[in-house]
């Protein structure tokens, strides 16, 4: 079976503009030479701290910003190749939910006309059919009918973030970006929004790409992960290999930071000191070398290579060459 | 063991006086906070953690936020009926907060040095020489290297965990009793937080600084609190150490909300979810608060607020499922044990 969607070496720079004509005085590179591949039906899922490139990517795969590089097949097709049109035609398989329910939806405009929207964007069905559908969808993420007359101010947080969703699905998508999805919830709304999209996602064969720094959350939700770091991708692997057996030292370090919500476990070590360094100036070599407690002498010289170490479960560390 | 609050606070309701009308955040709340422990007071959106500490430092936005009963004994003295002029004196010397974004309160115009000793110069009347070698000690204290650089160095050249790092330098510089923090380390990735959390147990231990730690974090009570306060639409469901209320919770609150965490340790096919919406503050104002989400809700708990209820050794819970088990815990004022 081919994978829904494969990334291949993918990498987008942003220029950093300085004085009264914009002189490009350097850039940032924000997705750095990443490749991964996502079956159908399954949730990958992208973690990584602030400025990682994880949202980065997510934009990327639905080209709502430009990559200097590499190939995004979707379906075996490259949609970098795509004309304007053609694209514009394509998103109808490819949706995005997005992390603040509050910013991305039309305050103007009734919950009723928000779903609609998609649906005329990409001329499907009557009128009436149409209506029909935003009822049907309403029902389907938990609301009632009666909340489509509404406006997105007289819901909560948890309630337009299932606005949102049944947005991203209106026109049966077979691929959803979900960028930081649960982030702005609070925790027993988090929990809801996490269910609903599992049993969305086996009602309608979706394929996730699920977007978060909270490893807890994309432990449950997510059948692969990749770990970001800096713009590069450190490590994948399957979501409970990963989990149970993390290679990458930053990996290591990131669940070891997790707090957990049990008084009786100790996380006193600390294993990974100082700060993210600026994306704009990164460390030679490694890019986590100036962080890693298992730092030798080649991570400052050389950058590890992508290898796949066990069966599925890729990582670059000079440990592991 | 005999111990004595540095704070107490006893009956406490404030409110919000908005074009909608009066809207109750805080509903009558007591609690303690004893020398040298960290307390947590956990909830979520609008449950009233925040305004409750905003009461305490007398920091309630005017005009619309008031206190409109309740004390909040520091030591002896009623800092509800403290002038404008002692809370000053009060607020940065004997009480300090540290925020969720620390460039929210640090100057982006001045030094980091000057903010800090000018903290010193109010409240410690010491000399210029004295302010900066005592700033400079507190920030090595908190573990930033090269201190006496970054005396010169002004807030937008520090990340976003130096930041808070400085925040709580400035927060300690003066020795307060009481060290209010309101989701610290919310705004900073989880490395860093671990850090931040480290430094504040560590900074707990070694100067005897009680904390008072809002969070909406669960992970961040139980890997830093020693007793934990919940709080649920403006008032506290249920409280005890934290032993106790993470092995064996009992208001149904509570319970739901510590299974509803995604575990980083093994993964459920379907987490545990609580019916319903966080209600907005004001929003439910007879019975049970949680009467509309709750699994075990009978006709009584609509219209009839529950007691609170003292179940053993400190650990209360206010819901209806006790009246067997538990006497009731006096509402306004609970005796130290």
């Amino acid at each position: 079976m081919t994978p829904l969607l494969q990334v291949r070496n993918l990498k987008k720079e942003f220029p950093i503009k300085k004085g009264i004509f914009s002189r490009t005085v350097g850039s940032v590179k924000a997705v750095n030479d990443i490749s991964f591949s996502v079956n159908e039906g399954e949730t990958f899922a992208l973690v990584g701290e602030s400025g990682c490139g994880k949202s980065t990517t997510g934009k990327l795969l639905l080209r709502l910003i430009e990559p200097q590089g590499g190939e995004v097949l979707f379906q075996n097709e490259n949609i970098l190749t795509f004309s304007k049109e053609k694209m514009r035609k394509a998103r109808r398989h490819m949706q995005m939910v997005f992390q603040d329910p509050f910013a991305s939806l039309n305050p103007r405009q009734t919950v009723e006309r928000i779903l609609e929207e998609p649906l005329i964007v990409h001329n499907i069905g009557t009128a009436k059919e149409r209506k029909q559908k935003v009822y049907e969808m309403l029902e389907i993420v938990g609301l009632q009918k009666e909340h489509g007359k509404r406006y997105p101010h007289q819901f909560s947080g948890g309630q337009r973030q299932r606005i949102g969703i049944a947005r991203a699905l209106m026109t049966n998508p077979k691929l959803i970006v979900a960028d930081e999805p649960v982030s702005a919830l609070d925790v027993s709304i988090q929990s809801q929004i996490l269910n609903l999209l599992k049993d969305l996602q086996k009602q309608f064969q979706l394929t996730y790409i699920f977007i978060s720094h909270d490893l807890g959350v994309v432990r449950h939700i997510s059948d692969r992960v990749g770990v970001m770091y800096l713009g590069h991708m450190v490590e994948m692997a399957d979501s409970e290999k990963l989990y149970a057996e993390p290679l990458h030292p930053y990996t290591k370090a990131l669940l070891d930071a997790v707090p957990i919500a049990d008084p009786n476990v100790e996380r006193e070590v600390i294993t990974i000191k100082g700060e993210l360094p600026s994306p704009a100036n990164p460390p030679s070599g490694c890019v986590f070398h100036t962080r890693c407690a298992q730092c030798m002498e080649i991570c400052k010289k050389a950058k590890p290579e992508w290898k796949e170490v066990k069966p599925g479960h890729y990582v670059a560390c000079h440990l592991y060459s | 063991m005999e111990r004595k609050p540095i704070l107490r606070v006893e009956g406490l309701q404030t409110s919000f006086f908005t074009d909608d009308g009066e809207i109750p955040a805080v509903d009558n709340i007591s609690f303690q906070v004893y020398p040298g422990e960290i307390l947590g007071i956990v909830g979520e959106s609008g449950c009233g953690k925040s305004v409750t500490s905003l009461s305490i430092m007398g920091l309630l936005p005017a005009p619309q936020g008031k206190i409109k009963a309740g004390s909040i004994f520091l030591g002896d003295e009623d800092l509800v009926k403290a002038s404008e002029k002692r809370m000053r004196e009060i607020r940065g010397n004997e009480i300090a907060m540290i925020f969720q974004e620390p460039m929210t309160s640090l100057n982006p115009l001045f030094k980091i040095g000057n903010q800090l000793m000018e903290a010193l110069r109010v409240h410690k009347k010491v000399s210029k020489e004295e302010a900066f070698q005592r700033s400079v000690e507190m920030l090595r204290l908190v573990g930033l290297p090269r201190a006496e650089e970054l005396m010169n160095a002004y807030p937008h050249e520090l990340s976003g965990g130096m930041r808070q790092r400085v925040m709580i330098a400035m927060a300690l510089i003066c020795g307060p009793k009481v060290l209010i923090a309101d989701e610290p380390t919310t705004a900073l990735d989880v490395t860093i937080q671990a850090q931040i959390l480290h430094l504040m147990k560590r900074l707990n231990e070694k100067l005897h600084t009680a904390i008072l730690l809002i969070t909406h974090d669960l992970g961040v009570v139980a890997q830093v609190c020693q007793r934990v306060i919940v709080m649920y639409a403006g008032k506290i469901v249920e409280e005890g150490d934290v032993q106790t209320i993470f092995q064996n919770p009992k208001h149904p609150y509570t319970k739901g909300l510590l299974q509803s965490i995604p575990d980083i340790r093994a993964k459920k096919e379907r987490l545990f979810s609580i019916p319903g919406n966080v209600p907005k503050p004001g929003s439910i104002r007879q019975g049970c608060r949680f009467y509309t989400r709750c699994m075990f809700r009978e006709e009584r708990c609509r219209l009839e607020d529950p007691p609170y209820y003292e179940l053993e050794n400190q650990h209360r819970s206010r819901c209806w499922l006790h009246e067997k088990e538990g006497k009731t815990a006096d509402d306004t004022v609970v005796a130290s044990s």
